[in-house]
């Protein structure tokens, strides 16, 4: 249906473009974490542990929007049976799952110096952690499932059932009594994280949205290769 | 081909409705353990009063901790109603007066809670200490 794209014209840019997203990855992650480690302030409530936080918010942001990616492709993959669409999502998926790995274990080491524990079946960190176990059988149904048909009809239907669970994540700090803090970003209203805390963590957001192109692109060059060498997951 | 593409949706549509109304009425009828804790409301209105293990969280009532030896008791308040905690051993360190905290342990009566454990609740506000000290002096 989409066959418009010329294969062999993309994974000519996407090949060539990783060194170059790699050297603007480490750019920007040195700027971010100068920022973020040594030039913005302590908080006036938990001094310098807040600094956790820059690397916690935009893993679990990078998480939470590479699976609605991956959800939403999932969909068109599901429906029009477009195989590039299941290309990309599959290569998305490993740097997801990565970011929600960060998320959950930085969460962690900043729970146990400032609510006083390392984990809690709250809401928001329970649900967390069902998103890295639909990151899981995502990418396992593509390792185990050997029929090439029916793995892109099943881990596009985990990714949509997964989706489900995005919803719930943002919105269970509202929802219940959790012990996660509310949201501190809101899309209509004053964001309560200061000016000067903004700037290293919309920087390492930038950081982490590049790492995820690198990994992404590296990812899908591997598929390109083993379809155009063997004619193996042919398109 | 386009009929299949219509049954596709047709099944992911169903699927998808499906799965959220069980969410739903499952978390619903869970809506008591799904919370990580109670309020000092929620306390007050309790049929019984409960002998397993339960959380309490709310803010910590200006000028009500109290130390002596290491036994702290303080007030957990809503801000509708509050309830009287005491608790042996050491807090966290964001634990202080008019911040957030959840305490779990046994309730002994409406009115009085021995906690076992001190968790504390931080909020959303992030800001340099100058910030701080500038809004404190408005």
């Amino acid at each position: 249906m989409f066959n418009l794209f010329d294969l062999g014209k993309i994974f000519e840019i996407s090949s060539r473009s990783v060194k170059y997203v790699f050297i603007l990855f480490i750019i920007v992650l040195t700027i971010g974490l100068t920022e973020s480690l040594f030039l913005s302030p302590e908080d006036y409530k938990q001094s310098h542990s807040v600094r956790i936080m820059y690397v916690h918010v935009p893993a679990a942001w990078m998480a939470l929007g590479i699976f609605a990616v991956i959800a939403f492709l999932s969909f068109g993959t599901f429906i029009f049976k477009n195989k590039n669409f299941s290309l990309i999502s599959k290569s998305l998926a490993p740097s997801g799952f990565i970011f929600n790995i960060i998320a959950l274990i930085t969460g962690s080491i900043w729970g146990k110096p400032t609510w006083g524990t390392w984990w809690a079946w709250d809401a928001r960190i329970t649900s967390m952690l069902i998103l890295a176990l639909f990151y899981l059988m995502y990418l396992l149904s593509w390792r185990i499932i050997t029929n090439k048909n029916s793995a892109n009809k099943i881990s596009s239907l985990i990714a949509i059932v997964g989706a489900i669970n995005l919803p719930i994540i943002k919105f269970s700090v509202n929802w219940w009594n959790t012990l996660h803090q509310g949201p501190s970003l809101k899309i209509m209203g004053d964001t309560t994280i200061h000016s000067s805390m903004i700037i290293p963590l919309a920087i390492m957001t930038a950081a982490f949205a590049l790492f995820s192109l690198l990994i992404f692109l590296m990812k899908f060059n591997t598929e390109m290769i083993r379809i155009k060498s063997k004619g193996l997951d042919r398109l | 081909m386009v009929k299949k593409v219509k049954l596709r949706i047709a099944f992911l549509l169903a699927l998808i409705l499906s799965i959220i109304l069980s969410l739903f009425l499952i978390l619903q009828s869970l809506e008591k353990d799904v919370v990580f804790f109670l309020s000092p409301t929620d306390i007050k209105n309790l049929e019984e009063i409960e002998k397993k293990k339960i959380r309490v969280g709310g803010m910590v009532k200006d000028k009500s901790v109290s130390i002596n030896s290491n036994k702290i008791n303080f007030i957990v308040t809503d801000f509708k109603n509050e309830i009287n905690v005491s608790y042996s051993g050491s807090v966290p360190n964001l634990f202080s007066e008019n911040k957030g905290v959840v305490a779990e342990g046994f309730l002994q009566d409406r009115s009085y809670f021995k906690a076992v454990k001190i968790l504390a609740k931080h909020d959303e506000n992030y800001m340099p200490p100058e910030v701080k000290e500038a809004l404190g002096d408005k």
